[in-house]
């Protein structure tokens, strides 16, 4: 039943362009991709190691900014660019990795807003690099084994890969030794610790993966706006992460994909009939409620209702609602 | 592989917890530390395992030097503890929480893992297997799926148990183990660390209740101030002067009463 | 030189007014261990609450502040009775969760309310500055010197000086004893968000007809009064005291001596330096509350 569903899902989303005509539903899948990356690379950081991280709008910006400024300036190929991207994100992923064992709770989710406000005040600042609030525009179209990947349909396969790869990345690393370390460092860091877990080590490896795939993100949105400017630094950007995140369940792998998909297809939705500064306004309230209702997010509270309606089987003490490992 | 502490001192602010302690823990025995409250046995606990940075002292386990280790580094050289507050990883199942405790014998690391390679898989499925048996070994084979942080105390700290088992400890420090334990579940305790004894295992325990302790023990070490005041076998602790002093001096009876959960 | 004491004269000012920010927010997150993300947002509130008093009701001056400060105190014990005492034993990230949907929302109501448009507020004092000796300023900025100066030693007063005061201090060092001696805790943490919300206002208040209001502008006071808060040591009022004058000062040189861009940098600068290198701040944290 399961391989039938996914079977169907994976025909639809190789024939998109086929049967969605509009250039901007388009548009707003291809966004939803992007965000579907960042969802999963900040699920990796705050879902699983269990680190709130702020910044996150920091790696995004960088990658982006380095994908461009090598593509644009030093005309490196398109991968080339994604890569170093990716990898220059992974090292300031990795800073912040140190420092999360460092500087905990509170702390650390202020030095995280704080590194990517000094990141964000760089980029309008020094404008020899960054050409400051004006951007860079005219990055180079991504192109791969020569083909060039202008067209929205075109680049809807790029990001659809992205995405693939994101979602294979985090799936790999959480249903392993490695994403079990992470849980053990969120659940109770001195008793991980003591079985011999290295929560230095391990927290960097949370962050560096989660930086270098927001920063894969921040390359493929440079290439698909073509215009990097600094606002892929605000605080907004993280903020929608967090909310997909968080509304679609923290911790478990389809929850970032959940929350990407319909934090993005919503406010174009709504867009229609709301005017955008309501929208914001119900984010916050949306986020309020969240957090009251539905703590675990979406995706875990649908599979506790779904469990529900199966009676408990006898003899087995019933588990709390949405207690489900997400381990195999 | 004994675990030899020297002048081991710990100092917080102006307050000593440990001041100095020298005593060995030999191996295949089953030595217990006991002591008055804030005699220093959890702070002796946390320095040697890594918890604590010692002011003072060493600590040398199978001959080589580990004050001042991070506590992961420790316990991949053997040296296991276990905490004196219940802790399981409390969302996870008894079988995950095991599993993670099996952390030391993979050797996945995060590029094998993302690269897929075929030896990882073949890792998992060993590992689930050992974690299967681990749950047998103490007893909690019906509640492999259960979340750990909703079984009764007396199981979570079962789970607790099998965790530390997992990691594959040569030796095991258990801080505490019978707290708040009725008398059939201090029976079975007891019955566990000797069989884990019978293993291979030293056990080195931190306890209070003393008819678990006299039984049990090959060797007791009596702490009270953070210094060492006898050492030996339990018939010839128990008769120890000072070791009585010490118990009167805190609670008013001699260190023989069963009396659970006392101190 | 005339330069340098120009700029301290100015970095004062403006360190009052942020000293103000921090002792609310050091309240908040110290004896309440809530991580307020909208405390920038009552800081607009406050500012916007003066701006509606005195370009609408046309109020005096400093009934406009009042008015802000009690409009803060206000909305800040709704937030707090409403959204807060409900998750009173949830973990900090729930609250701090929270705390960012309520930004969220209260700077977007904001932007709906009065538009996007930076706006001056309209104040009563002669704009000609004063000059004393080498440093000229304004008689607006000398009031807000003086205001905040007189908030901050009214702060102190009620945390040292009064039954409340002790209560709250009772319920930082060490709530459960409190709680058995009958303070009733549940009020006190009202009480306390209340409180620190209206510094937070008045704050918006002072500084809002110095500069222009716009419904962002809470951004950047949350960040200072963080990196006020941490500079001097969670919970320590002379810590956040002197913090926020610290920040003042350090914010007018980097902006004079550096470039002006950067001055938002000082604030973002001091909370990670400080976390890496003495994370307990200035003032150790067993100096809390007093």
């Amino acid at each position: 039943m399961r391989l039938l569903v996914a079977g169907l899902g994976a025909a639809a989303a190789l024939t998109l362009p086929l049967w969605l005509q509009s250039p901007y539903h388009v548009h707003v899948v291809i966004m939803a991709g992007i965000f579907t990356i960042l969802a999963c690379s900040l699920n990796l950081l705050l879902g699983y190691a269990g680190q709130l991280s702020l910044g996150h709008a920091a790696f995004f910006g960088i990658g982006a900014y380095t994908s461009a400024l090598l593509t644009l300036r030093l005309q490196w190929p398109f991968l080339a660019g994604l890569v170093a991207a990716a990898a220059a994100s992974g090292l300031a992923g990795w800073g912040i990795g140190r420092l999360a064992f460092k500087v905990r709770g509170a702390y650390f989710v202020l030095v995280t807003i704080s590194f990517a406000g000094v990141i964000s005040l760089v980029s309008v600042n020094w404008m020899e690099l960054t050409n400051g609030p004006l951007g860079l525009p005219g990055v180079p179209a991504a192109e791969l084994f020569g083909v060039s990947f202008r067209t929205k349909s075109a680049y809807y396969y790029l990001v659809l890969a992205g995405a693939a790869l994101a979602v294979l990345v985090c799936r790999r690393l959480v249903r392993s030794r490695t994403g079990r370390a992470f849980l053990a460092l969120r659940e109770n860091e001195p008793l991980a610790e003591s079985v011999g877990i290295d929560a230095v080590h391990y927290l960097a490896v949370a962050a560096v993966t989660s930086a270098a795939l927001a920063g894969m993100a921040g390359s493929l949105y440079a290439h698909y706006t073509r215009l990097v400017s600094p606002e892929v630094f605000l605080f907004t950007y993280t903020v929608t992460m967090v909310i997909m995140v968080v509304a679609g369940g923290k911790g478990t792998l389809a929850g970032p994909v959940v929350g990407a998909v319909l934090f993005t297809a919503l406010p174009e939705a709504l867009r229609e009939v709301v005017a955008w500064q309501w929208q914001m306004v119900l984010y916050g309230v949306v986020l309020i409620l969240l957090v009251f209702f539905l703590p675990r997010g979406i995706v875990p509270a649908v599979g506790a209702a779904l469990r529900a309606r199966m009676a408990p089987r006898a003899g087995e003490p019933r588990l709390e609602p949405g207690a489900r490992s997400p381990l195999p | 592989m004994t675990l030899a502490v020297r002048d081991l001192a710990v100092r917080f602010g102006g307050v000593e917890a440990l001041g100095g302690v020298t005593f060995e823990v030999r191996p295949d025995t089953i030595t217990s530390l006991i002591g008055p409250n804030g005699a220093g046995k959890t702070t002796a606990f946390n320095a040697i395992t890594g918890y604590l940075r010692p002011t003072r002292g060493t600590v040398s386990w199978d001959g080589q030097a580990i004050a001042g280790l991070r506590p992961s580094q420790i316990a991949a050289r053997g040296v296991v503890r276990t905490f004196q507050k219940t802790s399981v990883f409390p969302s996870l199942a008894v079988l995950d929480n095991v599993l993670i405790g099996l952390h030391l014998r993979g050797r996945a690391g995060w590029a094998s893992v993302l690269l897929g390679r075929g030896w990882v898989r073949r890792e998992e499925r060993a590992l689930a297997a050992e974690a299967e048996a681990l749950i047998e070994f103490v007893g909690l084979a019906a509640r492999r799926r259960d979340v750990a942080g909703a079984l009764p105390y007396g199981e979570q700290r079962l789970v607790e148990l099998a965790v530390a088992l997992a990691a594959r400890p040569r030796i095991l420090l258990l801080d505490e183990p019978a707290a708040g334990m009725t008398a059939p579940e201090k029976e079975a305790v007891s019955r566990l660390i000797r069989k884990i004894r019978e293993q291979g295992v030293t056990v080195f325990v931190v306890e209070h209740d003393m008819r678990l302790v006299m039984g049990i023990s090959d060797t007791v070490i009596v702490l009270n101030g953070g210094r060492v005041i006898a050492e030996g076998p339990p018939s010839r602790v128990q008769a120890d002067p000072e070791v009585v002093r010490a118990y009167l001096g805190s609670t008013g009876g001699a260190p023989r009463g069963p009396a659970p959960g006392r101190c | 030189m005339e330069q340098l004491l120009q700029h301290l004269v100015n970095g004062l000012v403006l360190g009052g007014t942020y000293a103000l920010l921090g002792i609310g927010l050091t309240l908040i997150f110290g004896l309440m261990n809530v991580v307020n993300f909208a405390h920038g947002e009552f800081y607009t509130l406050g500012a916007y609450a003066t701006f509606t008093a005195l370009a609408f009701a046309h109020l005096d001056f400093f009934l406009a502040v009042l008015a802000a400060l009690a409009a803060g105190a206000a909305i800040g014990a709704a937030v707090e009775r409403v959204l807060l005492r409900p998750l009173a034993g949830e973990s900090i990230d729930t609250t701090m969760l929270v705390m960012i949907g309520v930004s969220i929302a209260l700077q977007n109501a904001v932007l709906l309310g009065f538009g996007g448009v930076a706006q001056s507020i309209p104040h009563p004092f002669p704009t000609e500055p004063l000059v004393l000796g080498a440093v000229s300023i304004a008689p607006l900025r000398l009031v807000v010197l003086a205001a905040a100066g007189g908030l901050i030693a009214g702060s102190y007063l009620l945390i040292h000086r009064t039954r409340l005061g002790q209560a709250m201090r009772a319920t930082f060092q060490d709530p459960d004893t409190a709680q058995l001696m009958g303070v009733r805790i549940h009020r006190v943490h009202t009480v306390t968000f209340a409180f620190g919300a209206a510094l937070a206002s008045a704050a918006g208040a002072l500084l809002g007809p110095v500069f222009l209001v716009y419904p962002s502008m809470g951004d950047l006071a949350a960040l200072r009064a963080f990196s006020v808060v941490i500079l001097g040591g969670l919970g320590s009022l002379p810590g956040a005291t002197l913090g926020g004058l610290v920040l003042g000062i350090a914010e007018e040189l980097g902006a004079g001596y550096v470039s002006s861009g950067y001055r938002d940098a000082a604030g973002f600068l001091i909370i990670i330096m400080v976390l890496l290198l003495r994370p307990s701040g200035l003032f150790a944290r067993a100096e809390r509350v007093g």
